[in-house]
């Protein structure tokens, strides 16, 4: 059930971002979803992609350094109240959400959250168990 | 390997006796041939006959870097320089360059030296060394090259940089030692990775590093990166080069200098008082067997401590302790005084911070302000801001803690930090003074 993500170290200088998705785009790598948590100093880029080995691999080799994680690929019902509902479930299971960000799924009509917990099993136990949709990490890298 | 037993573990009597016998021979020379010395003892109302013991020679006035450059080329040699047959030079990065020279029986000590370091570092007539320090003027090349053919071994040249060609060269010349700076040794191991060359696959086992300061950390990460055992050498051209002291690999606990050709001294920086044993502060040479640039009482900068007790391996002469920093490198920072490797060994207690940092002053409103940059490696990065900014947090307090200065912690990517081939630059101060 568990979706790897890619996280990359980023000094806040001019053009970094720009660096790495032209790096991802010469590898031919398809970047799913991405999300930038900065602050003055520095960011960390998160990325889900459609190739995670050749991404490490072309990333580390200019130089970068790239962390891996684990997170939660959830489907969201595309209407008012839909997220609420999830983080309603995860509230009251008192599961904490490191992060999350939005994944565009190109077909489809759900809506797509990821999230990052710390306790990640007991999660997707929670959501399972209140018929929220998990999916398959295989199946989001090509989504 | 003790080399010279005869020298090597004479007793501290014996020792002393052939300290003096070659300091008053030195003095005699160094009086009659250098008219700075001739000067510099007049002003202090000394004469040659008045060192009649060890302990009178802290009656000589120091000699300072300063000194050597002011008699730039050749105004402290002591012999005719139809005798010199060779000549060295410090880079001059920090000024003037100063120059230095040997006779053949110079030269012919150094390697003796060189010879004696090697065997105490592991190395026998059977290894194949690979000399990664620079060749040229920098003594640390050519060191290594004349004690490693003096010992007996096989020695590769191949001198600093072209790092790609030197991890092909460790792959098939089959090399069993190397000697490097340590910083140098770091990125072979880095390039080495990314060729997809491990040194578990090449022969080495054992390192021979110096020429900059190093701490524990680094000795357990390159031991642990390059798969072999590291030793600290030490060294400088005005005294000889490398070869003035050495680290055995059987304690890898401090450097045996080679009191037979060196005396020591540590020295209160600021009043130039003589320290006892174990008190951390300036060392001081002087070289009693040199004829052509003998030194007497040569403040070397270099910040350790000297270490009297008996070592492990049989060798009986005194031993400093590492190298923690450079009385002109010293920081004062809004007036506390910080030494980078201090930085460093805070860094190095980290979990995962690995030894790459600079550190960068600059004088904001009239106030010192020192950043710490650290390269974010993958064994310290997270997804997670807030773990990297507990990071910051956590370096920023145990440098206050420690050293009492308030620091900002700037985590920079892997390799902006100038790796250079030869000495890695730690400091940038920019203040305008």
């Amino acid at each position: 059930m568990r979706v790897e993500q890619l996280s990359v170290f980023l000094e806040n200088k001019a053009g970094r971002l720009a660096e790495v998705t032209s790096i991802l785009a010469e590898a031919n790598i398809n970047i799913r979803a991405l999300s930038l948590a900065d602050t003055s100093d520095f960011g960390v880029l998160r990325l889900i992609v459609d190739n995670n080995q050749k991404a490490v691999d072309t990333l580390k080799n200019r130089g970068f350094t790239i962390g891996k994680t684990d997170v939660v690929a959830v489907e969201v019902e595309d209407r008012p109240g839909g997220l609420h509902k999830i983080l309603e479930i995860l509230n009251a299971s008192k599961i904490n959400v490191e992060y999350m960000y939005a994944f565009v799924p190109s077909s489809g009509d759900k809506a797509v959250m990821i999230f990052r917990f710390d306790a990640i099993d007991e999660a997707v136990k929670r959501l399972t168990e209140n018929d929220v949709h998990v999916i398959n990490g295989s199946k989001v890298y090509t989504m | 390997m003790i080399l010279d037993i005869g020298f090597e573990t004479m007793t501290r009597e014996d020792l002393e006796a052939v300290q003096l016998r070659r300091l008053r021979s030195t003095i005699e020379r160094v009086y009659t041939h250098v008219p700075f010395y001739v000067k510099k003892f007049k002003s202090a109302g000394i004469r040659p006959d008045d060192i009649q013991s060890l302990d009178d020679l802290k009656r000589i006035p120091f000699t300072e870097k300063q000194d050597l450059r002011d008699n730039y080329p050749y105004g402290m040699f002591a012999v005719p320089m139809d005798d010199i047959v060779r000549i060295h030079a410090s880079s001059g990065t920090t000024g003037q360059a100063t120059v230095v020279g040997y006779t053949a029986k110079d030269v012919n000590t150094w390697a003796e030296l060189m010879a004696r370091s090697l065997a105490a570092g592991g190395a026998t007539r059977g290894d194949i060394i690979h000399n990664a320090y620079g060749y040229g003027l920098f003594t640390g090349g050519l060191g290594v090259h004349y004690g490693a053919e003096k010992l007996g071994a096989c020695v590769i040249p191949v001198s600093g940089g072209n790092t790609k060609r030197q991890i092909i060269i460790m792959k098939d010349f089959g090399p069993t030692i190397l000697t490097a700076t340590p910083s140098y040794a770091l990125h072979l191991a880095e390039v080495a990775e990314e060729s997809g060359i491990s040194f578990e696959d090449l022969k080495f086992k054992y390192g021979i590093f110096g020429a900059e300061p190093w701490s524990e950390r680094m000795r357990e990460e390159i031991e642990r990166k390059l798969n072999l055992t590291a030793v600290d050498i030490y060294g400088l051209s005005e005294v000889i080069g490398p070869g003035v002291a050495i680290e055995c690999y059987e304690a890898k606990k401090g450097l045996h200098i080679f009191e037979d050709h060196f005396i020591p001294e540590i020295i209160d920086p600021v009043t130039g008082e003589v320290l006892p044993y174990g008190e951390r502060g300036e060392l001081v040479f002087t070289s009693i067997t040199k004829e052509a640039f003998p030194v007497i009482r040569y403040r070397t900068r270099d910040i350790t401590s000297l270490n009297p007790e008996p070592c492990m391996c049989g060798r009986t002469h005194i031993r400093m302790n590492r190298v923690s920093g450079r009385s002109d490198d010293m920081l004062i920072i809004r007036g506390v005084n910080v030494f980078p490797s201090q930085i460093e060994s805070i860094l190095m207690e980290i979990e995962g911070v690995e030894p790459h940092y600079q550190l960068v002053v600059d004088r904001e409103e009239n106030l010192d302000v020192l950043k710490v940059m650290v390269e974010v490696g993958e064994k310290v990065f997270s997804d997670e801001v807030k773990r990297l900014q507990k990071l910051e947090t956590e370096i920023t307090e145990n440098i206050k803690e420690y050293l009492g200065v308030s620091v900002k912690v700037k985590l920079v990517e892997p390799k902006t930090i100038t790796r250079s081939e030869g000495k890695a630059v730690r400091v940038i101060d920019n203040r305008k003074m």
